[in-house]
């Protein structure tokens, strides 16, 4: 099996890697640079869990491979907290309105959510549906989960006003 | 759950993708990964080697070019979809985007990509076939065009030998007054529908049909498109006559979770609603 030098930003730090060819992301990001918020479930693009920021845009780590990456910048949940905060405002609101309750499946609905109010800051339930349909939560039932991205809709435009 | 081991190769150039595609009889190309990484991770599909196409110059380009909207291998779900170009010569294709998979797998996946998978449950080739539209493949023996009605031979199987390379996809562009639309019905949305249409509907002069354009997704093991609703409505059939006749000539596939006679039922559904809401659009 081949293995390639890859190149990646990973919340603001460089990394350089030396990857085998068959390393999803995900186990790049969570067995090398132990950074294990970023979730695997279904492990083949279907639960969500895994979802990261790759240059802004929401995506799938488990069905891509490191190698891929290269040259890519990368955020995980790790890296949306700001240093003199403790929880990010999406984050807050998960708590504030009980978004969550195992909490496996929320780091790639907190990374979708951030994309989405990045979007559309006052989104419409229609688009809040649109942009979580592709996140399983087996807990919730979705209600708690809709209801923080409002909140966290009308903190952020709140406070960007 | 991990790969079998592979190879991976990121060529720079698309003689050296076809050069690596014919030495090794197993590779695979790959393109936004969005359906054979899944495949891999599986192990439902073990190639000895992956021919990206990511560092490939010029293939990630939507141009219009004469009377057609070529798209290249390379360019995403995501930018096709938000695309003004893609919107006005190809609705079909932006009506077919928003219900490909999901937002964080369209940012990855590819237009080309999902066409050249051949998955009969995919949008993407569906919309294809109901626009006549054309695969541009790259072989060692130079290029060729393939007519989307020859292109399609069953699950996951296309016209593509194995050491050719769709290059990019070419659409006719839509005629002025011209709507689209693609509807589905999914236990979930997003999930593989058990069937869904596209539609494409062109306005007269007097406002009747004067061209519509129908397919069929994951009724058979290929998209198939809608002749007899066609027909019917060039004879001056109404859309709700004209979708009785969605499963006219078609075998449907028969599977525990939807019997081949629920999937014709909901040929004729989907087959009306997205006429309907194609001729609403092209008003």
């Amino acid at each position: 099996m081949s293995t390639h030098t890859i190149r990646v930003t990973v919340n603001g730090t460089e990394h350089e890697a030396e990857v085998p060819a068959r390393l999803t992301l995900a186990d790049f990001l969570r067995e090398r640079l132990d950074l294990t918020a970023t979730h695997l479930g279904c492990e083949h693009g279907v639960c969500g869990a895994c979802t990261i920021l790759l240059d802004g845009e929401t995506a799938r780590s488990c069905i891509m491979l490191a190698a891929q990456a290269d040259g890519s910048e990368i955020t995980t949940l790790e890296g949306v907290v700001a240093e003199d905060e403790d929880l990010h405002p999406v984050q807050q609101a998960f708590w504030d309105r009980h978004g969550l309750q195992c909490g496996f499946c929320t780091p790639g609905i907190i990374m979708s959510t951030l994309e989405l109010l990045r979007e559309h800051p006052q989104p419409t339930r229609e688009q809040i549906d649109d942009a979580l349909g592709g996140h399983l939560c087996r807990c919730t039932g979705y209600v708690k989960i809709v209801e923080a991205v409002e909140q966290a809709a009308g903190v952020l435009s709140g406070s960007r006003a | 759950m991990k790969p079998a081991a592979f190879d991976y190769a990121a060529p720079t150039s698309l003689d050296e993708a076809l050069q690596l595609l014919a030495a090794n009889d197993t590779a695979k190309v790959l393109a936004g990964g969005q359906s054979l990484i899944p495949l891999l991770n599986l192990r439902l599909a073990a190639p000895e080697l992956l021919v990206d196409l990511r560092r490939v110059p010029g293939l990630n380009e939507i141009a219009r070019q004469g009377d057609e909207l070529v798209i290249g291998a390379t360019v995403r779900q995501r930018q096709a979809e938000r695309d003004p170009l893609v919107a006005e010569a190809a609705p079909l294709v932006t009506a077919a985007l928003a219900e490909v998979g999901h937002p964080q797998i369209r940012s990855r996946g590819t237009v080309g990509g999902s066409i050249a998978h051949a998955d009969p449950a995919a949008e993407l080739p569906a919309a294809l076939v109901a626009l006549d539209g054309r695969v541009i493949a790259r072989g060692p023996g130079g290029e060729r065009s393939i007519a989307a009605a020859d292109f399609y031979l069953g699950f996951l199987t296309t016209a593509l030998d194995d050491d050719e390379i769709l290059v990019a996809v070419a659409l006719p562009a839509a005629p002025p007054r011209t709507g689209a639309a693609c509807v589905e019905i999914a236990q979930r949305a997003g999930d593989y529908a058990a069937c869904g249409a596209v539609a494409q509907v062109t306005l007269g002069d007097a406002g009747t049909i004067a061209q519509a354009r129908v397919a069929l997704i994951g009724a058979t093991d290929r998209p198939v498109r809608a002749a007899a609703v066609e027909e019917a409505l060039a004879g001056g059939a109404s859309i709700a006559d004209a979708a009785g006749h969605a499963g006219d000539g078609v075998e449907p596939i028969d599977d525990p979770r939807v019997p081949s006679a629920y999937r014709t039922h909901l040929a004729g559904v989907v087959t009306r609603r997205a006429l309907e809401q194609a001729r609403s659009r092209a008003a």
